[in-house]
């Protein structure tokens, strides 16, 4: 099964590169745009055996520093294109 | 004085340790690789130099952090043998929890390379005891991830304690509280970013680093 892991800065940690996308964006005259944050995508490969419980064990012990980041876990069974 | 250097692929700071290390203590120091699962036996003095380790992948430090050597390395700490982590040397010892907080991307996103001029917040250390307070010191810095982050819970138990032992007297990367170093609870742990191995001889442009590995080796 696929997974995916969406590991995202905690509110309130400044991120700077989400700054300068920012700053990009609106020096080719975007307009709108209230705030950028950016993060990271990772899919892993998983057999279905492997529980939430242990994606979520890889999270806490490698994927994600949680000093600094959160995560999310999308699992197969959630409609596509959406953040559990 | 028996001493090491952990080497990890992508360290590129670990022969400079080497010698400054050997400069002083007068003793080559081991020389280990990541791969390792021991260490040798009765070491006083533990290095984790600076570099790249694993490219950087995942977050700098993240890999090397979880690799063979690190376990033993966990262990020498909690046993109290001193570890002296420098620029990705520190950021691989926040990721194995040695050390609290992270290191995250420059607040400007540039990298910084130059001389850094810092206060020696701590000299009651045994890193720092050959140093005085009021006198600034300069040493070269060379990173993109130095921008230390804590919340403020942490950073007020940090500076209560006397654990910020390094300061930039001018902000370089965004660091909470100006902080380049700081050193664990036990006080047998220093994480810092400016590098003191690369400042230990005159040809080097100077020598504020000399003290460092003195206090640390005397």
């Amino acid at each position: 099964m696929k997974v995916r892991i969406f590991v995202t800065l905690k509110d309130g940690v400044l991120d700077p590169q989400g700054k300068a996308i920012h700053h990009a964006l609106e020096s080719l005259d975007f307009s709108g745009v209230n705030d950028v944050r950016a993060g990271k995508l990772i899919e892993l490969d998983l057999d279905p055996s492997v529980s939430r419980e242990e994606i979520e064990k890889m999270c806490d012990k490698l994927l994600a520093n949680t000093v600094i980041e959160n995560y999310d876990i999308e699992m197969p069974e959630a409609a596509p294109g959406t953040v559990s | 004085m028996q001493s090491a250097v952990i080497v990890f692929p992508g360290s590129n700071c670990d022969r400079d340790m080497a010698v400054a290390l050997e400069t002083v203590s007068g003793q080559k120091p081991h020389m280990v690789w990541h791969g390792d699962s021991e260490l040798p036996a009765g070491l006083d003095v533990i290095a984790i130099p600076g570099g790249f380790s694993y490219g950087d992948y995942l977050r700098s430090g993240a890999m090397a952090s979880r690799s063979n050597i690190i376990k033993p390395v966990i262990e020498a700490a909690n046993r109290g043998v001193k570890i002296l982590g420098v620029c990705n040397g520190f950021q691989i010892l926040t990721e194995t929890g040695l050390l609290p907080g992270a290191l995250m991307r420059n607040s400007n996103i540039h990298f910084v390379c130059k001389d850094a001029e810092l206060d020696v917040v701590n000299t009651d250390t045994i890193f720092t005891s050959g140093y005085d307070s009021n006198a600034p010191i300069t040493i070269p810095v060379a990173h993109h991830d130095g921008n230390f982050f804590a919340d403020d819970e942490t950073l007020d138990r940090l500076e209560n304690q006397n654990q910020i032992v390094f300061r930039y007297r001018n902000d370089i990367n965004g660091s909470s509280r100006n902080i380049a170093g700081i050193i664990n609870e036990a006080g047998n742990v220093l994480g810092m970013m400016p590098h003191p191995e690369r400042a230990i001889d005159k040809k080097h442009g100077g020598t504020d680093g000399l003290a460092l590995f003195e206090s640390l080796l005397g």
